[in-house]
Parts: C-alpha cells; structure tokens; sequence
C-alpha cells in the first residue's frame, strides 16, 4: 500500500505532528509525503530526510500559503490517483482538510486514528475517549487522521526521499486569508512538551494565572495548558485548551491545578505518564486519575512547590 | 437570507458513557441525550445573525431517529422558523450525513449553513467540512466570530497556534466552535410556541441518498484504566515522589 502523509510545517519549520504520521502510515507500507505551500523548497528537504519516506511531493504556490482548505484538498485529490491512502496529522490543519479530501473521493474518513492494525482495520476514541472503536472500512481508498500522542515520531534523519514537483488548480476563488493572531511563545509547544502546567477556573483572573502557573512552568520548563473552563473566562487564550475538543496531550508529566477533571478533560490528557494534581476538594474526580494528589490551596501550595524546586 | 443549521441528538454531555458488556456499542438505553453542544452554539448564531437582519429564516435539520424531534423542538424553542426530521434508525456515518445536507441544501439555497464542529459522542469532526466538498463552498471550520458583510463572510477560527481569519464568498459552510457565543435557554413561552411551529419528516430515501455504512464497527472496549495513586501530605513529599521517579532532576 501507498500513502500520502501530510507534512504539517509553520514558518518554514516541518512539525512534529508530521512525524508521528509517518510512522502511522508506515505501517500500511510505502510513505509518501506531500509539502503544500508557498516558498517552501526548506520544508520539502526537511521531510525527504525523514527516515524511510520515498517521494515528496511538493505544491508550491501563493494560494497555498495558509493551506486554505478549498485550494489544497483539490491537490491531494488529484494525487490520490496514485495512492492508497491520504494520512494527516490529526491537528486543526488536517482536520480541516481531510474530510474535505475525503468527500471529494467518496470516501468515509475515520478520525482520530490511535492504532493501525492492518490496511483495513484502525482503532479510534470515540465519546470523548470513554470508549474505544476497532472498525474496518470497506472504502477501497483510505483518508485517516492520525493522534500525535499514539505513535512515536520517525526519526528525522536517515531517509533520502526524492523531491517531486507536483502542480495544482491554485485558487479555487472561494476563500483568502485574512489575518492571523498567533502568540509566539519561548516554552516548548504543547502538543509535543515534556512536562505540561495546567491551569483550571480556580486560578479565577488570568493575572492569577500567569502569577501562578507561569513561574512553575518557568521553572519545569514545561507548556502551558488551560481547562476549557479557565479558556471561555478569558485567564488563558484558545490555544491552551486541553482536552476531547482542545488539544490531545501525553506528556512524561501533567500538573493540573485547580481543574476539577470532567471527562472533557480527562479525554485530553489521561494518557500523560505521571498525573499531578493539585485541589482542594479531596473528592474532585481528577484524583481519580492522578498519580500524585496534592490536597489544599493552591495559591498557597503552587507558589511554594515553584520555590522549593 | 436562509440559513441551515443541522443540529444531532446525542448523549448528554454530563452523562458517563458506558460501554455494553458484549462489546457491540455504547449503552445509550434509558441515558440523558441532548442537543450536542456544538449544535446549540450553531442554532445560537443563526439566532443571531437573523436578530441582527442579516438572516431572514432558520431551518433546523436532524437525521436521526424518531426521538431526535425533541432535539428539533428544542432549536424551534430557542428561536428557529421551522424543522426538517430525515427520519432513520440506521446509524448514518459522517459522509450520508452530508450527502443529505447537500441535497437539501440544493433545495432550501441557504447563504450558510452552520454546523457544530464535532458531535460528542463519535467525535468525527467531518460532516461541515464534507458538506462543503459536496457542494464545492468554502468552509470556516472551528469559528469563534462570524461576521457577514455583502457576499462574504469572515470567520475566525480556532487554530492549533491561536487564531486565523478568513474570508469566504457565500454561500458558505461555517463550523462552531466552544467560544464562539453561548447559548441561550428556550423560554416557557417559546417551549410553547415551538410545537406549532412546522417542522417535516423525510426519509433518506427521499433525497436518494444510500447510507450503507462504509464502516463495520468490530469492537468497542473500555480504555485502559488508569489507577488511582496516591495522595501526599506536603509539597516536599510532592516533590520527593517526583524526584524519585526521575522526571525531574
Ligand atoms: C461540548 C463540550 C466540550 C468540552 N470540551 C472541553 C475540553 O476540551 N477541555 C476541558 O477542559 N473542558 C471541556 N469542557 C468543559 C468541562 O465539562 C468542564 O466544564 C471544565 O473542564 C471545567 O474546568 P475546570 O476544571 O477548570 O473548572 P471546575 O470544574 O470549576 O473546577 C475547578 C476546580 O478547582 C478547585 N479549586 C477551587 N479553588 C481552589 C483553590 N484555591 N485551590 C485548589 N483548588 C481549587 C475546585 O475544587 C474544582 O475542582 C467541555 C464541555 C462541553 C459541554
Ligand atoms: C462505526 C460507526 C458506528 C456507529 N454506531 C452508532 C450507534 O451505535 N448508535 C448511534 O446512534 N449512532 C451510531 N453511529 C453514528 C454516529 O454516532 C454518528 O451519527 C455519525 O458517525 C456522525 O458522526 P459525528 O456525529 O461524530 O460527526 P461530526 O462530523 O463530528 O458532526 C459534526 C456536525 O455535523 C452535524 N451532524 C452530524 N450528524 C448529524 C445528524 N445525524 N443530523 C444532523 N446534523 C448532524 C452536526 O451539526 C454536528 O455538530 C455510528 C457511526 C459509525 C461510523
């Protein structure tokens, strides 16, 4: 089987998102990948040194500069000819572009992919990670959207990929770019940090917040999460969301604190190796999952385990 | 102009999913189902965008069982004109869903249809996009403001790294995301008045659409349970547990 791996890049900068893809779709056999946008010859040689990866595919143009889906799900459709399956990272760019692809080829997409067990068959979350699905597409052609958090990232070196010219329909004329408010951050990103500071409504302003969380952070080296709750009050921007409609997050360590832990969020974070929580209602059900339980204030107890670490 | 705002009936959102015991399903017997949140947010900006004057008629679509009325009663409530039901007990996977929406989408010329992002309970997040593809619109999926002005839209949307805004030519497809309003709750009066309100039952087979499922669910399982641990008495135990798992130095 052939794939066609989405490489997920910012800035010139091919992301990680891209390699733990790689690996997913190695599993169905022979990777391909596709690099689409504008000036972007850096990222292409970035993913053709990818360990094990055949062609790279590349479409460059000024209309693929924001990978507008209407002018990029068109490029992959047309490239699926020759391939068997279409794999994207499953993060906002791949999620709203595959179904697009998908649909374009009559095809039913399965999200979410967390294990490949054979070219039919993948198992996937579904209810917000409370229950786990092995299903089987009967599509002769497959779209996929692959967690980071379930595979190991391919190694970014060793591969010799040949780099391929490939040329689209450009602008379908349905959409343009606008602008964008992306916060440039000096701490690891969260989707592929280490160690991950969490904080929930209890932080209550977001001076609060950045009082509290951000100096442990600081010190941990770790990124910044949010629950969705400390989001829609404004302590944290969108981006910080964790959890079933945020971010899917499995760090070596996750701190929650003040976060109560609803299922919404749990489905973000349960498969973190170590759990710390800190609250101060002894029954709130992120214990029930934490490794480590710390029980009091955390205005009290956060600043003082930032001090002493 | 009209818009379309397909709303799904799932479990409710406090509720614990369980998996049955023979491993066929989730049990969603004698379990709270609800309006999927993501829908209420969508029925929300459609309400208004029609008190702003940019919209004149809001028509609600489900496609589900016969019970998934009540969900359309429920966006009638909240304000929309009028409800189509596409009555089924089969399970109708993401890319049916937005075949049908597509073909009533031909009939109805909605200027946008608003969709949720994700439904809860199989948390696809494909069925606006694929709408879009079918009917070869532009798509602003994961919005959190949405602004009409002439024969475009602008929508922001919530990006992996903050946010992005777009513009789109209309009609267009527009998916909700969580920050994008909240909800209002329907009024006694309107609870009323929504069961007078029209609302049409329809089958697939009415817009010809074939929604044999091109997936076979094999399994469905539990996830692996993580253990309780252990609850310390002081940050400098906090830490010592730390240290002695090393991932901290
Ligand atoms: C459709 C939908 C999608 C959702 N998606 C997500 C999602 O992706 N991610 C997400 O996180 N949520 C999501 N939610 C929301 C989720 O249901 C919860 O409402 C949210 O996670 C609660 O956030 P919280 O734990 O910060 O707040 P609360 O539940 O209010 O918890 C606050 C906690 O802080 C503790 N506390 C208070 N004061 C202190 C103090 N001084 N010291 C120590 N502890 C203190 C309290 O004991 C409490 O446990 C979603 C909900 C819906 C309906
Ligand atoms: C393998 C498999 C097994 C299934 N098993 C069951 C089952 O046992 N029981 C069961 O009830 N269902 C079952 N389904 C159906 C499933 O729950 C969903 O209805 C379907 O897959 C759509 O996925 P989603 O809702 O996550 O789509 P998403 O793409 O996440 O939905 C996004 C948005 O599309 C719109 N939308 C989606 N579906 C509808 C709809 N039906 N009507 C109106 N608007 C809609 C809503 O605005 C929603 O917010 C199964 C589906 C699959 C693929």
């Amino acid at each position: 089987m052939k794939s066609l791996v989405l490489v997920e890049h910012e800035n010139g900068d091919l992301k990680d998102a891209t390699l733990s893809a790689v690996t997913a779709a190695a599993k169905l056999g022979e990777v391909h990948l596709l690099v689409v946008g504008d000036s972007v010859s850096g990222v292409a040689e970035a993913a053709a040194k990818i360990a094990g990866v055949g062609k790279v595919h590349v479409a460059e143009d000024a209309a693929y500069a924001h990978q507008l889906a209407e002018n990029v799900a068109p490029v992959i459709a047309q490239l699926m000819g020759h391939h068997d399956a279409f794999v994207a990272p499953a993060t906002t760019t791949g999620k709203n572009v595959a179904p697009r692809v998908a649909a374009l080829l009559d095809v039913m997409q399965i999200s979410d992919v967390i294990d490949v067990v054979d070219a039919d068959t993948f198992v996937r979350p579904i209810y917000a990670g409370n229950a786990i699905a092995t299903v089987k597409s009967s599509d002769a052609k497959k779209v996929l959207t692959v967690r980071g958090t379930a595979f190991e990232k391919a190694a970014r070196d060793g591969g010799s990929g040949t780099i391929e010219a490939v040329s689209g329909s450009g602008d379908a004329g349905l959409s343009s770019f606008v602008g964008a408010e992306i916060a440039a951050s000096e701490r690891p990103e969260l989707t592929s940090a280490k160690i991950i500071v969490s904080g929930g409504r209890a932080l209550g302003s977001g001076e609060a917040f950045h009082q509290v969380i951000d100096p442990l952070a600081d010190k941990l080296g770790a990124a910044v999460g949010a629950s969705r709750a400390a989001v829609d009050a404004g302590y944290a921007p969108n981006d910080y969301q964790v959890g079933q409609t945020g971010k899917i997050v499995a760090p070596e360590l996750y701190v929650a604190v003040g976060i109560s832990g609803a299922i919404q969020h749990l489905a973000g974070m349960k498969d973190s190796k170590l759990i710390v929580a800190i609250n101060k209602d002894e029954d709130a059900p992120i214990f029930q999952v934490a490794d480590i339980g710390l029980v009091g204030d955390l205005f009290k107890l956060v600043p003082e385990l930032t001090e002493k670490l | 102009m009209k818009l379309l705002v397909p709303v799904k009936r799932v479990i409710d959102y406090n509720v614990k999913p369980r998996v049955k015991a023979d491993g066929s399903g989730v049990d969603l017997a004698n379990v709270k189902m609800s309006m999927n949140p993501f829908d209420e947010i969508a029925v929300e900006e459609a309400i208004r965008l029609k008190e702003k004057g940019v919209a004149t008629e809001i028509v609600v679509v489900s496609i589900g069982p016969a019970k998934a009325q009540e969900t359309l009663r429920t966006a009638l409530a909240m304000g929309a004109d009028r409800a189509i039901l596409v009555q089924t007990d089969d399970a109708v996977e993401p890319l049916a869903v937005a075949k049908i929406l597509a073909k009533i989408a031909a009939e109805e010329q909605p200027g946008l249809v608003v969709l949720g992002k994700q439904a809860i309970d199989d948390d696809s997040n494909q069925t606006g996009q694929m709408l879009a593809a079918l009917l070869g619109w532009a798509q602003g999926t994961f919005a959190s403001k949405v602004e009409v002005s002439g024969d475009s839209v602008d929508v922001t949307r919530e990006v992996d790294g903050g946010l992005e805004t777009v513009k789109l030519k209309l009609p267009a497809i527009v998916t909700t995301d969580l920050r994008l309003n909240e909800p209002r709750y329907a009024s006694l009066p309107n609870i009323m008045k929504a069961k007078s309100k029209p609302l049409a039952t329809k089958s697939p087979a009415d817009y010809g659409v074939d929604t044999t499922p091109r997936l076979t669910t094999l399994s469905v399982r539990e996830p692996s349970k993580r253990e309780a641990g252990v609850k310390v008495g002081s940050v400098d135990e906090l830490i010592d547990r730390l240290r002695t798992t090393g991932v901290i130095g």
